[in-house]
């Protein structure tokens, strides 16, 4: 231990005291301020909700994955319906691959799969795929509507707004 | 031979074959626990894990994923360090047997140093080691970068690092709030409560294994089997669309195994009973919550008849059935795994309006 003392009365005391707290309350806000700023992203990735999809005449029957890499989204063509269909596995939010030769969409995750028109058969997922809102413009052509979507488990996808009648 | 190893590794057969050469392991803990054993084992596992690498196939799906290259260390030394501890424990059963004191507790080995500088130096060194270590490693093994991160696509197999992957092949069991929330989270609390439910002073700054089988048997039950196989299959043994593929298979993505899950519900009402599902979510799933009981009702008064007389007294109340609580809910896993082999079961109780599926 040194021997040399500060000579300080009461009041320098505390106004070394006060510099010190002021410093030390600027430092951590500073820093906070910066957590805060970590939390929200620099770039923002937000497709449109809603996308024109062209005419239903323009598909085939069948699974079609053209704006897949796009809006995340399937289209599924079958006798008397049109369909949209969410490209996220409803198990943990994977996305699934569609297998042609399969017939089959299969999740790289944790295997779960699901027939063309999105109901889960084998693997973990609980439920089909989610359908999005699907509607004709005055020209004819498909509006798909990601913002409301279709759960078959509820009953969903025979409301109106869940297909298109072709 | 390669052909008989990729069948046999399918994780019904696997698993199977983990858990009983874990059941002959503490029964021939006698002979595990010596260094004869120790040295045939290493030796064994150096020869076969070699032969693994003159295969081709083996070799491109392994180097596929540079985090492979760790998990081939760490599977030495999870076996090394397993056999050391009962290595050691067994010696001092031994001595503790013929009347002595553990080795810990020898006079010599009683004496006590600084922790400055002894272990402070040491723990230096350490440091040191590691980060030139790791500083090489990063240098040799190129960091696995992909893509950018796309949210419409995924890589297939998609994969966890490699310590999560015991969590991801839970989850090909279970509803993503078990195995991703539940299960995860008993884990770490489990652990954190160990050394509050067990407060058996054996043990304590010596090693042993007969004085606290229960204890080492149930602890290495879950690491070795559950955690850490279940790694090796994650690692291993599965390839595209999460698909099992032996270590000699080549990973071909139109690989299809025919699988049509089905829930308890299902074969309660529609194969046993020939009707059709009842509208009402409880008697719907009435068998599920039978078994789902029962399996709490009966389960722990068969396993208080075991093991409570010895362990309920020790223990007291509360402490005891945390314990068989933790227990039973680690057995989940085992249980659903084998349900999914036999029966290609999906769900116990399964009720997707509420999220709610076991
Ligand atoms: S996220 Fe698709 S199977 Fe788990």
């Amino acid at each position: 231990m040194s021997e040399t003392r500060l000579n300080l009365n009461r009041r320098e005391f505390f106004s070394y005291l006060a510099v010190g707290w002021i410093t030390f309350g600027a430092a951590v806000a500073g820093m906070a301020s910066l957590v805060f700023r970590f939390l929200y992203p620099n770039v923002v990735f937000e497709p449109p909700m809603d996308f024109i999809a062209g005419r239903p005449d323009e598909y085939e029957l069948g699974v079609d994955e053209r704006w897949k890499n796009v809006y995340g989204v399937w289209i599924f063509k079958e006798e008397g319906r049109f369909v949209a269909m969410s490209n996220i596995c409803t198990h943990l939010g994977c996305v699934p691959t569609w297998l042609p030769a399969e017939n089959k969409f299969k999740c790289p995750c944790h295997g779960s799969g699901y027939y063309p028109n999105g109901i889960n058969f084998e693997g973990p997922a609980p439920r089909p795929l989610e359908r999005f809102k699907v509607s004709l413009n005055s020209e004819g052509k498909v509006i798909v509507d990601k913002s409301k979507i279709y759960r078959y488990e509820k009953g969903e996808w025979n409301y109106p707004g869940a297909f298109i009648s072709v | 031979m390669k052909n008989i190893i990729d069948m046999i590794m399918a994780p019904e057969y696997s698993f199977t074959a983990v858990v009983v050469l874990f059941i002959l392991m503490i029964k021939y803990v006698d002979k595990i626990a010596t260094k004869k054993f120790g040295y045939s084992l290493l030796l064994g596992m150096t020869v076969f894990i070699g032969w693994l690498f003159t295969d081709n196939v083996f070799r491109l799906n392994f180097f596929a994923t540079n985090d492979n290259v760790p998990i081939i260390f760490l599977v030495f030394l999870v076996v090394w360090s397993c056999w050391f501890s009962l290595y050691k424990g067994i010696q001092n059963d031994n001595r503790i047997a013929a009347g002595g004191v553990p080795l810990e507790a020898e006079p010599e080995n009683r004496e006590k140093v600084w922790s400055w500088p002894n272990l402070v130096y040491t723990e230096l060194f350490a440091i040191i080691a590691c980060t030139i270590f790791l500083i090489v490693w990063a240098i040799v093994f190129k960091s696995p970068l992909e893509e950018p991160a796309n949210p419409t696509w995924a890589p297939n197999p998609a994969k966890a690092p490699w310590y999560f992957l015991g969590l991801q092949e839970m989850l090909v069991y279970f509803d993503p709030w078990l195995a991703g929330v539940l299960l995860p989270g008993l884990i770490i609390v489990g652990l954190v409560a160990i050394p509050y439910m067990d407060v058996n002073p054996k043990g304590n700054g010596y090693y042993t294994f007969r004085e606290r089988k229960f204890a080492i048997t149930t602890f290495l039950f879950g690491w070795l089997v559950l955690w850490v196989f279940l790694i090796i299959i994650g690692t291993f043994l599965r390839g595209p669309n999460w698909v099992y593929y032996g270590p000699f298979e080549v990973w071909d993505a139109h690989k299809v195994l025919a699988a049509n899950n089905v829930n308890i519900s299902e074969y309660f009402w529609i194969k046993l009973l020939n009707q059709g599902l009842p509208k009402n979510i409880l008697v719907r799933e009435i068998a599920g919550i039978i078994m789902t009981v029962g399996y709490f009702v009966v389960g722990i008064p068969l396993f208080n008849k075991f093991f409570g007389n010895k362990y309920l007294k020790r223990m007291g109340m509360i402490r005891y059935y945390l314990m068989v609580m933790l227990i039973f809910m680690t057995l989940t896993l085992p249980i659903k795994m084998y349900l999914r082999w036999s029966i290609n079961l999906k769900y116990i109780i399964f009720m997707p309006e509420f999220e709610f599926n076991i």
